[in-house]
């Protein structure tokens, strides 16, 4: 970040950069919903969408001018503006967490391409120095979206789907929180990039070999952050209909899953870049096409959970994470400090 | 598992495997060493493993399990009551039914219509031959009453239709002339479907 580049080029870039992000993770999360469909149909032994276009490649376009063509119903008796701005709330928070993510390494753009050849482009858009802090602070922002939306639309699934929001929300984010403090300590700066350099030395210098339970507990608060199966209690259909969703049609409905998808991605590239050696080269593997390989793994891993496991209850939840994982969680944060001082 | 095993029915002589369960821990420390014990014997990773396992199977084993309905289908088992046929005698290509209207008077939904007369020959002949399909409820009845075999139950089963009630007459369900050769032989009531013994083993009664 050190070569110097013109001021109005930088500001120019973030917001290509972040029109880049917007485009291709929502195209991402379209298809993402493709790949889930796909892959728990072949775990059940079934074929998944397969009319439209080839191997059902299509079922996205199909989905999404569904979407948008649906009629968009605002119930009676709930609250208009709140009930209109909270799928935005989802959305947006999912997006804008992705600013402060590193996902590819720097490059130069070839000097062969027109008008942009021979710049030099950080591959974040915003290297802020509080980049974990903040997209935490951003995903946890992003639950207001499910809060507001089942207390706004005067309906009892979705007023249960809230207040299970609100007890996830309360469970998980301590063990999100305290799971990632022990390799914080150990990198010493809350910017993903700084996690990326500190594991340069190859596969060995990976941050799971040293913090393998912050890991787990960082991947279990992770299904939870985006509810995921084990954690899915916001919308179980078999419990509460679809919980904060119920009253939702159309693309307001289809903005929650966006960001639903937007965070599992984001999600997946936090896990990759802080513990399993982010966008390094490893080996003879380019490091744009490595970390590519980690965030689908992880994606993939996520699918693979809601086709196994079933979920559990809230109170099985609360249970969980405050006896078992952030007593886990703090003792880690004390060995890991003892160590360090050591 | 062979047929023999499948219809043993005498439940003492299985080899069953009873499931055994630990009394639930009344002390907190009980309670807490099985969590651990449950958390560290790794079943949910066996969970993990069993579905990855069908998936390779679905997809290089050949064990997908979808029918693509439309364009693929089942077959049906004889004991199927789908849309009426009515049969010819093989040899003289007449068509079987001898207007006795025994199929009329036992029909309980009363959607057979019929109508006779004699003909030149003092035969009965019949004129005038309906099924209501909007009323029937396919119960069979008039397949199993029928003293010649000439009415039965055919093999189409695939009968929404854009009306409320449709009808059938009796030119639309019997054999056409020059498919008598085709014509298949009515099985009777508890014949076994053509594919038995592929089903058998998958029947989830058969584990």
């Amino acid at each position: 970040m050190e070569i110097a580049v013109l001021p109005e080029v930088t500001s120019a870039g973030v917001i290509i950069k972040a029109i880049i992000i917007l485009a291709i993770i929502s195209a991402v999360a379209g298809f993402g919903t493709y790949l889930e469909r796909k892959v728990l149909a072949f775990m059940q032994r079934r074929l998944g969408p397969m009319h439209v276009g080839p191997f059902g490649l299509l079922q996205i376009a199909a989905d999404g001018i569904k979407l948008f063509t649906k009629e968009d119903i605002v119930p009676q008796n709930a609250n208009k503006l709140i009930f209109q701005i909270a799928p935005s709330i989802t959305a947006a928070t999912a997006f804008i967490a992705l600013a402060a993510v590193p996902v590819f390494p720097d490059f130069t753009i070839p000097e062969w391409i027109p008008l942009l050849g021979g710049v030099f482009v950080p591959s974040i858009a915003a290297d802020i120095n509080v980049g974990v802090l903040f997209i935490l602070g951003m995903m946890a922002a992003g639950l207001y979206g499910p809060l507001l939306a089942g207390m706004a639309q005067a309906n009892k699934w979705g007023i249960i789907g809230s207040a299970r929001t609100a007890i996830q929300f309360l469970s998980y984010e301590v063990v999100t929180g305290l799971s990632i403090l022990a390799p914080i300590m150990l990198v010493g700066s809350l910017s993903l990039v700084d996690f990326n350099e500190y594991q340069t030395g190859g596969f060995a210098s990976w941050m799971v070999w040293q913090q393998p339970v912050a890991f787990i507990l960082f991947l279990i608060a992770g299904f939870a952050e985006t509810n995921r199966t084990p954690f899915d209690l916001l919308e179980n259909e078999a419990e509460v209909i679809s919980g904060y969703a119920t009253e939702y049609s159309g693309m307001r409905w289809g903005m929650f899953f966006i960001g639903e998808y937007a965070n599992m991605i984001t999600v997946s590239v936090i896990a990759a870049v802080m513990f399993m050696g982010g966008y390094n080269d490893l080996g003879f593997i380019a490091g744009w096409l490595i970390v590519i390989l980690k965030i689908a793994f992880i994606f993939f891993l996520m699918l693979w959970v809601r086709a196994s496991w079933p979920h559990i209850r809230p109170d099985q939840l609360m249970w969980l994470c405050w006896k078992v994982l952030m007593p886990i969680a703090v003792i880690n944060i004390v060995i890991t400090g003892f160590v360090m001082m050591v | 598992m062979s047929l023999e095993q499948f219809k043993n029915r005498s439940v003492g002589t299985q080899t069953y495997k009873m499931v055994d369960y630990e009394p639930t821990p009344d002390t907190g420390m009980g309670r807490f060493q099985r969590v651990v014990s449950r958390t560290f014997r790794g079943e949910l990773f066996v969970g993990l493993y069993v579905t990855m396992r069908e998936m390779i199977n679905a997809l290089f084993g050949g064990g997908m399990h979808t029918t693509k309905y439309p364009f693929e289908k089942l077959p049906i088992s004889p004991r199927y009551r789908a849309i009426h046929d009515m049969l010819r005698l093989l040899e003289s290509g007449h068509y079987r039914c001898i207007g006795c209207g025994l199929c009329e008077k036992i029909c309980i939904s009363d959607c057979i219509k019929m109508d006779t007369r004699y003909d030149e020959n003092q035969r009965k002949e019949v004129t005038e031959y309906t099924i209501n399909f909007g009323r029937c409820i396919f119960c069979g009845y008039c397949a199993e009453v029928c003293p010649e075999l000439a009415i039965v139950h055919g093999q189409r089963y695939e009968t929404a239709s854009e009306q409320r009630a449709s009808f059938s007459i009796f030119d639309d369900m019997l054999t056409p002339k020059d498919a008598l050769g085709q014509q298949q032989e009515f099985d009777g009531f508890g014949a076994v479907s053509p594919n038995a013994d592929d089903n058998i083993k998958k029947t989830p009664l058969a584990y």
